[in-house]
Protein backbone atom coordinates (compact mmCIF):
# COMPACT_ATOMS: atom_id res chain seq x y z
CA UNK A 1 0.00 0.00 0.00
CA UNK A 2 1.41 3.36 -1.01
CA UNK A 3 -0.99 6.29 -1.20
CA UNK A 4 0.10 9.87 -1.75
CA UNK A 5 -3.11 11.78 -1.29
CA UNK A 6 -3.68 15.47 -1.93
CA UNK A 7 -6.93 17.11 -0.83
CA UNK A 8 -7.60 20.69 -1.87
CA UNK A 9 -10.38 23.25 -1.64
CA UNK A 10 -11.42 26.50 0.04
CA UNK A 11 -10.67 27.08 3.71
CA UNK A 12 -13.77 25.97 5.64
CA UNK A 13 -14.78 23.15 3.28
CA UNK A 14 -13.29 20.57 5.61
CA UNK A 15 -10.22 19.68 3.56
CA UNK A 16 -8.05 19.27 6.66
CA UNK A 17 -10.76 17.30 8.47
CA UNK A 18 -11.17 14.89 5.56
CA UNK A 19 -7.39 14.40 5.53
CA UNK A 20 -7.35 13.88 9.27
CA UNK A 21 -10.06 11.24 8.97
CA UNK A 22 -7.92 9.34 6.44
CA UNK A 23 -4.88 9.73 8.70
CA UNK A 24 -6.70 8.24 11.69
CA UNK A 25 -8.05 5.38 9.56
CA UNK A 26 -4.45 4.61 8.61
CA UNK A 27 -3.30 4.88 12.22
CA UNK A 28 -5.99 2.40 13.32
CA UNK A 29 -4.96 0.08 10.47
CA UNK A 30 -1.34 0.10 11.67
CA UNK A 31 0.02 1.91 8.60
CA UNK A 32 2.80 4.49 8.41
CA UNK A 33 1.21 7.89 8.02
CA UNK A 34 1.94 11.59 7.68
CA UNK A 35 -0.51 14.50 7.45
CA UNK A 36 0.74 17.89 6.35
CA UNK A 37 -1.59 20.91 6.04
CA UNK A 38 -1.06 24.18 4.29
CA UNK A 39 -1.13 26.77 7.03
CA UNK A 40 -1.27 30.47 7.68
CA UNK A 41 -3.47 32.84 5.68
CA UNK A 42 -4.64 30.01 3.42
CA UNK A 43 -6.62 28.50 6.28
CA UNK A 44 -8.62 31.69 6.63
CA UNK A 45 -10.77 31.61 3.51
CA UNK A 46 -8.29 31.18 0.70
CA UNK A 47 -7.36 27.94 -1.01
CA UNK A 48 -6.23 25.25 1.34
CA UNK A 49 -4.70 21.85 0.83
CA UNK A 50 -3.48 18.91 2.77
CA UNK A 51 -1.02 16.09 1.98
CA UNK A 52 -1.65 12.64 3.42
CA UNK A 53 0.85 9.82 2.88
CA UNK A 54 -0.16 6.29 3.80
CA UNK A 55 2.27 3.44 3.35
CA UNK A 56 3.55 0.13 4.68
CA UNK A 57 7.06 1.63 4.68
CA UNK A 58 8.27 4.67 6.68
CA UNK A 59 7.25 7.90 4.94
CA UNK A 60 9.99 9.87 3.18
CA UNK A 61 8.89 13.29 2.02
CA UNK A 62 5.51 14.12 3.60
CA UNK A 63 4.84 16.76 0.95
CA UNK A 64 2.72 15.37 -1.89
CA UNK A 65 3.66 16.92 -5.22
CA UNK A 66 2.50 14.09 -7.49
CA UNK A 67 -0.61 12.58 -5.87
CA UNK A 68 -1.95 9.20 -6.88
CA UNK A 69 -5.21 10.19 -5.18
CA UNK A 70 -6.37 13.78 -5.66
CA UNK A 71 -9.53 15.31 -4.18
CA UNK A 72 -10.63 18.68 -5.60
CA UNK A 73 -13.33 20.64 -3.79
CA UNK A 74 -13.12 23.81 -5.89
CA UNK A 75 -12.17 25.12 -9.31
CA UNK A 76 -8.83 26.78 -8.42
CA UNK A 77 -7.60 23.57 -6.76
CA UNK A 78 -8.71 21.49 -9.73
CA UNK A 79 -6.95 23.82 -12.17
CA UNK A 80 -3.78 23.92 -10.09
CA UNK A 81 -3.28 20.23 -9.39
CA UNK A 82 -5.10 18.10 -11.98
CA UNK A 83 -2.04 18.18 -14.24
CA UNK A 84 0.16 16.92 -11.39
CA UNK A 85 -1.77 13.72 -10.69
CA UNK A 86 0.46 10.73 -11.29
CA UNK A 87 -0.33 8.70 -14.40
CA UNK A 88 -2.61 5.83 -13.39
CA UNK A 89 -3.84 7.85 -10.42
CA UNK A 90 -7.38 8.74 -9.42
CA UNK A 91 -8.98 12.18 -9.14
CA UNK A 92 -12.21 12.97 -7.29
CA UNK A 93 -13.95 16.20 -8.16
CA UNK A 94 -16.89 18.07 -6.64
CA UNK A 95 -18.69 18.68 -9.92
CA UNK A 96 -21.13 21.15 -8.34
CA UNK A 97 -18.28 23.60 -7.84
CA UNK A 98 -15.87 22.54 -10.57
CA UNK A 99 -17.33 23.31 -13.98
CA UNK A 100 -14.59 21.93 -16.20
CA UNK A 101 -13.47 18.39 -16.93
CA UNK A 102 -9.97 17.14 -17.52
CA UNK A 103 -8.88 15.93 -20.94
CA UNK A 104 -6.31 13.58 -19.39
CA UNK A 105 -6.87 9.96 -20.34
CA UNK A 106 -4.07 8.46 -18.23
CA UNK A 107 -5.94 9.00 -14.95
CA UNK A 108 -9.38 7.97 -13.67
CA UNK A 109 -11.42 11.06 -12.88
CA UNK A 110 -14.66 10.76 -10.89
CA UNK A 111 -17.13 13.65 -10.93
CA UNK A 112 -19.47 13.70 -7.95
CA UNK A 113 -21.90 16.60 -7.36
CA UNK A 114 -20.96 16.56 -3.68
CA UNK A 115 -22.16 20.05 -2.74
CA UNK A 116 -25.53 19.39 -4.45
CA UNK A 117 -25.83 16.05 -2.61
CA UNK A 118 -25.01 17.81 0.66
CA UNK A 119 -28.02 20.11 0.15
CA UNK A 120 -30.33 17.33 -1.13
CA UNK A 121 -29.59 15.14 1.86
CA UNK A 122 -29.55 17.84 4.54
CA UNK A 123 -25.90 17.23 5.43
CA UNK A 124 -24.55 20.76 5.92
CA UNK A 125 -20.79 20.95 5.27
CA UNK A 126 -20.81 17.30 4.26
CA UNK A 127 -19.50 17.64 0.69
CA UNK A 128 -15.95 16.80 1.77
CA UNK A 129 -17.06 13.55 3.39
CA UNK A 130 -19.42 12.64 0.55
CA UNK A 131 -16.48 12.92 -1.83
CA UNK A 132 -14.33 10.95 0.60
CA UNK A 133 -16.98 8.19 0.45
CA UNK A 134 -16.34 7.94 -3.28
CA UNK A 135 -12.58 7.79 -2.62
CA UNK A 136 -13.07 4.90 -0.18
CA UNK A 137 -15.33 3.10 -2.68
CA UNK A 138 -12.98 3.41 -5.66
CA UNK A 139 -9.70 2.73 -3.84
CA UNK A 140 -10.98 0.16 -1.34
CA UNK A 141 -8.45 1.65 1.08
CA UNK A 142 -10.53 1.51 4.30
CA UNK A 143 -13.75 -0.17 5.42
CA UNK A 144 -16.71 1.65 6.98
CA UNK A 145 -15.88 -0.06 10.24
CA UNK A 146 -12.42 1.56 10.27
CA UNK A 147 -13.98 4.92 9.36
CA UNK A 148 -16.39 4.65 12.29
CA UNK A 149 -13.55 3.91 14.70
CA UNK A 150 -11.57 6.85 13.32
CA UNK A 151 -14.56 9.18 13.67
CA UNK A 152 -15.03 8.08 17.26
CA UNK A 153 -11.44 9.16 17.90
CA UNK A 154 -11.56 12.58 16.27
CA UNK A 155 -15.12 13.80 16.87
CA UNK A 156 -15.34 15.30 20.37
CA UNK A 157 -17.93 13.57 22.65
CA UNK A 158 -20.10 16.69 22.74
CA UNK A 159 -20.62 16.37 18.99
CA UNK A 160 -21.11 12.60 18.89
CA UNK A 161 -24.25 12.99 16.73
CA UNK A 162 -21.94 14.05 13.89
CA UNK A 163 -20.51 10.54 13.67
CA UNK A 164 -23.72 9.17 12.17
CA UNK A 165 -24.04 12.16 9.85
CA UNK A 166 -20.51 11.55 8.60
CA UNK A 167 -21.17 7.86 8.07
CA UNK A 168 -24.36 8.71 6.16
CA UNK A 169 -22.30 11.07 3.98
CA UNK A 170 -19.76 8.32 3.34
CA UNK A 171 -22.59 5.99 2.29
CA UNK A 172 -24.00 8.57 -0.14
CA UNK A 173 -20.53 9.06 -1.62
CA UNK A 174 -19.95 5.34 -2.00
CA UNK A 175 -23.27 4.99 -3.89
CA UNK A 176 -22.30 7.54 -6.58
CA UNK B 1 -0.22 14.44 16.81
CA UNK B 2 1.08 17.69 15.32
CA UNK B 3 4.81 18.31 15.66
CA UNK B 4 4.28 21.52 17.63
CA UNK B 5 1.94 19.79 20.08
CA UNK B 6 4.30 16.83 20.44
CA UNK B 7 7.13 19.21 21.39
CA UNK B 8 4.95 20.73 24.10
CA UNK B 9 3.70 17.41 25.48
CA UNK B 10 7.23 15.97 25.51
CA UNK B 11 8.55 19.03 27.35
CA UNK B 12 5.93 18.66 30.08
CA UNK B 13 6.70 14.97 30.41
CA UNK B 14 10.38 15.88 30.70
CA UNK B 15 9.50 17.91 33.77
CA UNK B 16 9.35 21.38 32.20
CA UNK B 17 7.56 23.51 34.77
CA UNK B 18 7.84 26.95 33.20
CA UNK B 19 6.96 27.96 29.66
CA UNK B 20 7.22 31.54 28.45
CA UNK B 21 6.23 32.30 24.90
CA UNK B 22 4.92 34.76 22.39
CA UNK B 23 2.82 33.75 19.38
CA UNK B 24 4.33 33.46 15.91
CA UNK B 25 3.48 31.26 12.93
CA UNK B 26 4.37 28.40 12.45
CA UNK B 27 4.93 27.45 16.11
CA UNK B 28 1.84 28.89 17.81
CA UNK B 29 0.19 25.49 18.42
CA UNK B 30 3.03 24.73 20.83
CA UNK B 31 2.20 27.69 23.06
CA UNK B 32 -1.53 27.00 22.69
CA UNK B 33 -1.03 23.43 23.87
CA UNK B 34 1.02 24.65 26.83
CA UNK B 35 -1.64 27.24 27.67
CA UNK B 36 -4.27 24.50 27.92
CA UNK B 37 -2.28 22.00 29.95
CA UNK B 38 0.68 23.49 31.75
CA UNK B 39 -1.31 24.73 34.74
CA UNK B 40 -3.13 21.44 35.19
CA UNK B 41 0.32 19.91 35.15
CA UNK B 42 1.42 22.03 38.11
CA UNK B 43 3.52 24.39 36.05
CA UNK B 44 3.46 27.97 34.81
CA UNK B 45 2.41 29.12 31.35
CA UNK B 46 2.87 32.75 30.57
CA UNK B 47 2.35 34.61 27.33
CA UNK B 48 4.87 37.39 27.65
CA UNK B 49 4.53 40.88 26.17
CA UNK B 50 7.34 40.14 23.71
CA UNK B 51 9.93 37.55 22.75
CA UNK B 52 12.56 39.51 24.65
CA UNK B 53 10.51 39.38 27.84
CA UNK B 54 9.87 35.65 27.35
CA UNK B 55 13.54 34.71 27.07
CA UNK B 56 14.42 36.81 30.12
CA UNK B 57 11.68 35.05 32.06
CA UNK B 58 13.36 31.79 31.05
CA UNK B 59 16.63 33.18 32.43
CA UNK B 60 14.92 33.97 35.72
CA UNK B 61 13.15 30.62 36.01
CA UNK B 62 16.25 28.63 35.04
CA UNK B 63 18.22 30.52 37.70
CA UNK B 64 16.07 28.88 40.35
CA UNK B 65 16.87 25.43 38.99
CA UNK B 66 13.49 24.54 37.45
CA UNK B 67 13.22 23.24 33.91
CA UNK B 68 12.20 26.15 31.69
CA UNK B 69 11.50 26.51 27.99
CA UNK B 70 10.55 29.04 25.35
CA UNK B 71 9.64 28.63 21.71
CA UNK B 72 9.44 30.86 18.70
CA UNK B 73 10.10 31.04 14.99
CA UNK B 74 12.96 32.71 13.15
CA UNK B 75 12.30 36.47 13.62
CA UNK B 76 11.32 35.81 17.23
CA UNK B 77 14.52 33.87 17.86
CA UNK B 78 16.54 36.85 16.62
CA UNK B 79 14.79 38.95 19.25
CA UNK B 80 15.67 36.39 21.89
CA UNK B 81 19.34 36.30 20.98
CA UNK B 82 20.46 38.82 23.59
CA UNK B 83 18.79 36.81 26.35
CA UNK B 84 20.23 33.55 25.02
CA UNK B 85 23.74 35.02 25.22
CA UNK B 86 23.05 36.05 28.85
CA UNK B 87 21.78 32.55 29.63
CA UNK B 88 24.90 30.98 28.12
CA UNK B 89 27.09 33.48 29.98
CA UNK B 90 25.33 32.59 33.23
CA UNK B 91 25.73 28.83 32.63
CA UNK B 92 22.00 28.16 32.88
CA UNK B 93 20.21 25.14 31.46
CA UNK B 94 17.06 25.65 29.38
CA UNK B 95 15.47 24.53 26.13
CA UNK B 96 14.71 26.87 23.24
CA UNK B 97 12.61 25.77 20.27
CA UNK B 98 12.96 27.35 16.85
CA UNK B 99 10.31 26.27 14.34
CA UNK B 100 12.02 27.99 11.43
CA UNK B 101 10.32 30.00 8.69
CA UNK B 102 11.68 31.84 5.66
CA UNK B 103 13.89 34.88 6.18
CA UNK B 104 15.61 37.30 6.42
CA UNK B 105 13.53 40.01 8.05
CA UNK B 106 9.91 39.11 8.63
CA UNK B 107 10.42 36.78 5.68
CA UNK B 108 7.52 34.40 5.16
CA UNK B 109 5.71 31.74 7.11
CA UNK B 110 6.64 28.65 5.09
CA UNK B 111 9.32 26.16 6.20
CA UNK B 112 13.01 27.06 6.02
CA UNK B 113 16.38 26.02 7.41
CA UNK B 114 18.10 29.34 6.91
CA UNK B 115 18.79 29.77 10.64
CA UNK B 116 21.49 27.08 10.63
CA UNK B 117 24.32 29.59 10.86
CA UNK B 118 22.49 31.53 13.55
CA UNK B 119 21.85 28.42 15.67
CA UNK B 120 25.27 26.83 15.32
CA UNK B 121 27.54 29.85 15.09
CA UNK B 122 26.01 33.12 16.15
CA UNK B 123 23.03 32.99 18.45
CA UNK B 124 23.98 36.12 20.33
CA UNK B 125 27.15 38.02 21.09
CA UNK B 126 30.23 36.54 22.68
CA UNK B 127 32.09 33.24 22.61
CA UNK B 128 29.55 30.52 23.26
CA UNK B 129 27.64 27.56 21.85
CA UNK B 130 24.27 25.95 22.31
CA UNK B 131 23.54 22.28 21.94
CA UNK B 132 21.55 22.16 18.68
CA UNK B 133 19.33 19.20 17.81
CA UNK B 134 17.66 18.73 14.41
CA UNK B 135 14.67 16.36 14.45
CA UNK B 136 13.34 14.86 11.20
CA UNK B 137 10.06 13.40 12.41
CA UNK B 138 7.42 14.10 15.01
CA UNK B 139 8.65 11.11 17.02
CA UNK B 140 12.18 12.50 16.98
CA UNK B 141 10.86 15.88 18.17
CA UNK B 142 9.55 14.08 21.26
CA UNK B 143 12.75 12.14 21.89
CA UNK B 144 15.01 15.11 21.29
CA UNK B 145 13.12 17.47 23.61
CA UNK B 146 13.43 14.97 26.46
CA UNK B 147 17.12 14.46 25.68
CA UNK B 148 17.71 18.22 25.30
CA UNK B 149 16.46 18.89 28.83
CA UNK B 150 18.79 16.20 30.17
CA UNK B 151 21.84 17.42 28.27
CA UNK B 152 21.11 21.04 29.18
CA UNK B 153 21.10 20.05 32.86
CA UNK B 154 24.14 17.79 32.48
CA UNK B 155 26.26 20.56 30.96
CA UNK B 156 24.50 23.58 32.46
CA UNK B 157 23.94 25.25 29.11
CA UNK B 158 21.06 26.13 26.79
CA UNK B 159 19.91 23.57 24.21
CA UNK B 160 17.98 24.31 21.04
CA UNK B 161 15.63 22.20 18.98
CA UNK B 162 16.02 23.49 15.42
CA UNK B 163 12.86 22.40 13.61
CA UNK B 164 10.97 24.01 10.75
CA UNK B 165 7.40 24.84 9.76
CA UNK B 166 6.93 21.54 7.97
CA UNK B 167 7.76 19.47 11.05
CA UNK B 168 5.83 21.79 13.33
CA UNK B 169 2.65 21.55 11.26
CA UNK B 170 2.91 17.91 10.27
CA UNK B 171 0.90 15.21 12.03
CA UNK B 172 2.42 11.75 12.54
CA UNK B 173 1.89 8.96 15.04
CA UNK B 174 4.00 9.28 18.20
CA UNK B 175 4.61 7.26 21.32
CA UNK B 176 5.76 8.92 24.51
CA UNK B 177 8.38 6.99 26.45
CA UNK B 178 7.23 6.09 29.96
CA UNK B 179 10.14 7.54 31.88
CA UNK B 180 10.28 9.71 34.94
CA UNK B 181 12.22 12.95 34.40
CA UNK B 182 15.79 12.62 35.66
CA UNK B 183 16.64 14.66 38.73
CA UNK B 184 19.81 16.75 38.71
CA UNK B 185 21.45 18.17 41.81
CA UNK B 186 21.46 21.92 41.31
CA UNK B 187 22.03 22.80 44.96
CA UNK B 188 25.53 24.14 44.31
CA UNK B 189 24.34 26.99 42.11
CA UNK B 190 20.54 27.40 41.95
CA UNK B 191 19.28 30.70 43.33
CA UNK B 192 16.24 29.14 44.94
CA UNK B 193 16.23 30.83 48.32
CA UNK B 194 18.86 30.20 50.99
CA UNK B 195 16.46 30.57 53.95
CA UNK B 196 19.39 31.74 56.06
CA UNK B 197 20.89 28.24 55.82
CA UNK B 198 23.72 28.85 53.38
CA UNK B 199 25.65 31.47 51.43
CA UNK B 200 23.55 33.09 48.74
CA UNK B 201 24.10 32.05 45.10
CA UNK B 202 24.68 34.65 42.42
CA UNK B 203 23.63 34.16 38.80
CA UNK B 204 25.63 36.59 36.72
CA UNK B 205 27.21 37.13 33.32
CA UNK B 206 29.05 40.39 34.05
CA UNK B 207 32.80 40.28 34.76
CA UNK B 208 34.61 43.61 34.62
CA UNK B 209 38.07 42.09 35.11
CA UNK B 210 39.19 40.76 31.71
CA UNK B 211 41.17 37.88 33.23
CA UNK B 212 38.18 36.75 35.27
CA UNK B 213 35.91 36.84 32.22
CA UNK B 214 38.52 35.07 30.11
CA UNK B 215 38.65 32.26 32.65
CA UNK B 216 34.88 31.70 32.54
CA UNK B 217 35.00 31.52 28.74
CA UNK B 218 38.02 29.21 28.67
CA UNK B 219 36.39 26.92 31.24
CA UNK B 220 33.23 26.85 29.16
CA UNK B 221 35.22 25.91 26.06
CA UNK B 222 36.91 23.08 27.94
CA UNK B 223 33.38 21.80 28.57
CA UNK B 224 32.58 22.24 24.85
CA UNK B 225 35.55 20.00 24.00
CA UNK B 226 34.04 17.21 26.09
CA UNK B 227 30.67 17.75 24.41
CA UNK B 228 32.24 17.61 20.93
CA UNK B 229 33.76 14.31 21.91
CA UNK B 230 30.70 12.73 23.51
CA UNK B 231 27.50 14.25 22.23
CA UNK B 232 27.50 13.95 18.44
CA UNK B 233 24.77 11.95 16.76
CA UNK B 234 23.88 11.15 13.16
CA UNK B 235 21.97 8.75 10.93
CA UNK B 236 23.72 6.98 8.06
CA UNK B 237 21.43 5.61 5.36
CA UNK B 238 22.88 3.35 2.65
CA UNK B 239 26.26 5.08 2.91
CA UNK B 240 28.44 1.93 3.09
CA UNK B 241 28.92 1.52 -0.67
CA UNK B 242 27.80 4.99 -1.76
CA UNK B 243 29.62 6.88 -4.49
CA UNK B 244 27.68 10.05 -3.67
CA UNK B 245 26.67 10.85 -0.10
CA UNK B 246 23.87 13.38 0.22
CA UNK B 247 23.89 15.33 3.50
CA UNK B 248 20.70 16.82 4.87
CA UNK B 249 19.14 17.53 8.25
CA UNK B 250 15.61 17.91 9.57
CA UNK B 251 12.65 17.84 7.21
CA UNK B 252 14.91 18.09 4.16
CA UNK B 253 16.37 14.70 5.05
CA UNK B 254 12.90 13.21 4.47
CA UNK B 255 12.86 14.58 0.95
CA UNK B 256 16.43 13.38 0.39
CA UNK B 257 15.60 9.89 1.63
CA UNK B 258 12.81 9.63 -0.94
CA UNK B 259 15.26 10.76 -3.64
CA UNK B 260 17.92 8.28 -2.45
CA UNK B 261 15.42 5.41 -2.56
CA UNK B 262 14.40 6.40 -6.08
CA UNK B 263 18.06 6.65 -7.17
CA UNK B 264 18.86 3.24 -5.68
CA UNK B 265 15.96 1.74 -7.65
CA UNK B 266 17.65 3.11 -10.75
CA UNK B 267 20.92 1.50 -9.66
CA UNK B 268 22.73 4.69 -8.60
CA UNK B 269 25.02 4.17 -5.61
CA UNK B 270 23.93 6.99 -3.36
CA UNK B 271 23.41 7.26 0.39
CA UNK B 272 22.34 9.83 2.93
CA UNK B 273 24.08 11.29 5.95
CA UNK B 274 21.86 13.10 8.44
CA UNK B 275 23.33 15.00 11.38
CA UNK B 276 20.99 14.82 14.37
CA UNK B 277 23.20 17.18 16.33
CA UNK B 278 24.14 20.33 14.40
CA UNK B 279 26.31 21.59 17.25
CA UNK B 280 28.39 19.65 17.99
CA UNK B 281 28.65 18.70 14.31
CA UNK B 282 29.17 14.93 13.89
CA UNK B 283 32.67 15.17 12.41
CA UNK B 284 33.82 11.60 13.07
CA UNK B 285 30.54 10.21 11.80
CA UNK B 286 30.58 12.13 8.52
CA UNK B 287 34.21 11.19 7.82
CA UNK B 288 33.32 7.54 8.25
CA UNK B 289 30.06 7.77 6.26
CA UNK B 290 31.81 9.36 3.27
CA UNK B 291 34.80 7.00 3.15
CA UNK B 292 33.64 5.26 -0.03
CA UNK B 293 32.23 8.39 -1.65
CA UNK B 294 33.87 10.36 -4.42
CA UNK B 295 31.51 13.31 -4.04
CA UNK B 296 29.30 14.86 -1.39
CA UNK B 297 26.10 16.86 -1.87
CA UNK B 298 24.49 19.06 0.76
CA UNK B 299 20.76 19.66 0.39
CA UNK B 300 19.22 22.39 2.53
CA UNK B 301 16.24 24.72 2.69
CA UNK B 302 18.59 27.70 2.46
CA UNK B 303 21.26 29.05 0.13
CA UNK B 304 23.79 26.64 1.65
CA UNK B 305 24.89 26.92 5.27
CA UNK B 306 25.64 23.42 6.60
CA UNK B 307 27.73 22.92 3.47
CA UNK B 308 30.49 24.96 5.20
CA UNK B 309 30.58 22.60 8.19
CA UNK B 310 30.76 19.58 5.88
CA UNK B 311 33.81 21.01 4.11
CA UNK B 312 35.46 21.74 7.46
CA UNK B 313 34.60 18.30 8.83
CA UNK B 314 36.20 16.44 5.90
CA UNK B 315 38.94 19.05 5.60
CA UNK B 316 37.92 19.69 1.97
CA UNK B 317 39.25 16.25 1.04
CA UNK B 318 36.40 15.67 -1.43
CA UNK B 319 34.28 17.91 -3.64
CA UNK B 320 31.18 19.14 -1.82
CA UNK B 321 28.32 20.44 -3.96
CA UNK B 322 25.12 22.14 -2.89
CA UNK B 323 21.47 22.10 -3.84
CA UNK B 324 18.78 24.03 -2.03
CA UNK B 325 15.56 25.97 -2.17
CA UNK B 326 14.94 28.90 0.10
CA UNK B 327 12.34 31.46 1.14
CA UNK B 328 9.89 28.78 2.22
CA UNK B 329 10.09 26.57 -0.88
CA UNK B 330 10.48 22.86 -0.08
CA UNK B 331 12.72 20.94 -2.48
CA UNK B 332 11.08 17.93 -4.15
CA UNK B 333 12.55 14.42 -4.37
CA UNK B 334 12.56 14.83 -8.18
CA UNK B 335 14.74 17.96 -7.94
CA UNK B 336 17.20 16.24 -5.62
CA UNK B 337 17.34 13.18 -7.87
CA UNK B 338 18.03 15.40 -10.89
CA UNK B 339 20.93 16.99 -9.01
CA UNK B 340 22.32 13.56 -8.06
CA UNK B 341 22.21 12.55 -11.72
CA UNK B 342 23.79 15.85 -12.80
CA UNK B 343 26.68 15.08 -10.44
CA UNK B 344 27.30 11.93 -12.46
CA UNK B 345 25.81 9.53 -9.96
CA UNK B 346 26.44 6.14 -11.50
CA UNK B 347 26.39 2.45 -10.67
Amino acid sequence: MNYNILLAGFGGQGVLFAGKLLAYCALISGKEISWLPSYGPEMRGGTCNCSVCISDEPIGSPLVTEPNVFVALNQPSFDKFIGKVKAGGKAFVDSTLVETKTDRTDIDCYYVPATQLETDNNLPKGANIILLGKVLEETGIFSDDTVRKALEKIVPPAKAFLIDNNLRAIGIGRAQ
Amino acid sequence: MKGNEALAEAAMRAGCKCFFGYPITPQTELAAYMAKRMQKNGGVFLQAESEIAAINMVLGAASTGVRAMTSSSSPGISLKSEGISYIAGSDLPCVIINVERGGPGLGGIQPSQADYWQATKGLGHGDFHLLVYAPASVQEMVDMVINAFDKADTYRMPAMILADGLLGQMMEPVTFPEVEPKVYDKSSWAADGHKGQREHHIINSLYLTPEALEKTVVDRFAKYDIIKEKETDAECYLTDDADIVVCAFGATARVVKSAVNEAREQGIKVGMFRPKTLWPFPVKEICKATESASKILSVEMSMGQMVDDIKLAINCSKPVEFFGRTGGVIPTPAEVLAKIKAMGGNN
